[in-house]
């Protein structure tokens, strides 16, 4: 075999279960596979959001930090989140919050063994998206009574 | 076919290969603590997101009353250790399955868990300095 040029590699060298020695496939293969399938897609986007949500974790320290810091500090996050761009920014989080949460519920039901055949995985699939939509307009229903009040 | 059997012949033993315990030692465990924080995190996400969408433009003493309250405090706590963990495991597999060079995956593996186990740091003690 030639020099190894990628690291990956060596996590495709595996072994069928009766030990015979297999040189697996680089996945996702890319230019096979059509990405915006349903079940493709919500793959990706699961992860994009968790991506998100771990940068908009950086919010969350601050608004502790801030509130622990005092008045001021607590001020400026305040002014911040109901900026437009502060509510943009938490609209945007809060959705892919609920994405990453409802579609993680997905994933624990395949882990279980549930849920693998092509009509549930779509039908699963669009529910989380319905429920992700659900659950961020009640979000902010509470949000906006709470801010109003 | 005698050849061909000495070409497929493991050294390692099928016990050893079940069990899945490879170099590392760690089999499925990093796997495993990813679903079992998310399963934990599955309420405290429900109860944090209603929680603070109800904070929604409160003023600094209510804010800090909130965080102040014992349960409150409580499962603020145990959401940021959680939060921390599934975030710096998630984006560990990321930079494994995306980095190509060995130098771009460890070092980044280890920035993240620097970033995350700071910023859990800080936002806990946030959380005693308001509550204790």
């Amino acid at each position: 075999m030639s020099i190894m040029q990628d690291s990956r590699e060596a996590t495709m060298e595996g072994r069928r279960t009766d030990g015979t020695p297999i040189r697996r496939p680089l996945s996702p293969h890319l230019q096979v596979y059509d990405m915006m399938q349903l079940t493709s897609a919500l793959s990706i986007a699961s992860r994009i959001t968790g991506v998100i949500w771990s940068v908009g974790m950086v919010i969350l320290v601050w608004w502790l930090v801030a509130t622990a810091t005092g008045p001021g500090a607590y001020g400026a996050v305040s002014w911040f989140l109901s900026s437009w761009l502060g509510v943009l920014g938490m609209v945007g989080l809060t959705a892919a919050a609920w994405y990453h949460t409802l579609n993680g519920v997905r994933h624990l039901a395949w882990d279980a063994g549930y849920g693998y055949d092509l009509p549930t995985t779509y039908k699963s699939g669009r529910a989380v998206l319905v429920a992700t939509a659900v659950m961020t307009v009640l979000t902010w229903l509470v949000a906006i009574i709470a801010w109003a009040s | 076919m005698a050849n061909e059997y000495a070409k497929n012949t493991v050294l390692r033993s099928p016990l050893g290969r079940v069990r899945g315990l490879g170099s590392a030692k760690g089999g499925t465990h990093h796997w495993w603590m990813q679903r079992v924080t998310s399963a934990a995190l599955l309420p405290l996400t429900l109860w944090f997101a209603l929680s603070a969408a109800s904070l929604a433009g409160a003023p600094y003493e209510e804010a800090r009353a909130w965080i102040a309250h014992p349960v409150n405090a409580v499962l603020l706590l145990a959401s940021i250790a959680l939060a921390f963990h599934h975030t710096a495991a998630g984006m560990q597999v990321i930079m494994e399955d995306y980095a190509n060079q060995e130098w771009v995956k460890v070092g980044s593996i280890l920035a993240i868990k620097a970033i995350c186990w700071l910023l859990a740091i800080a936002s806990a003690l946030a959380v005693l300095r308001i509550a204790v």
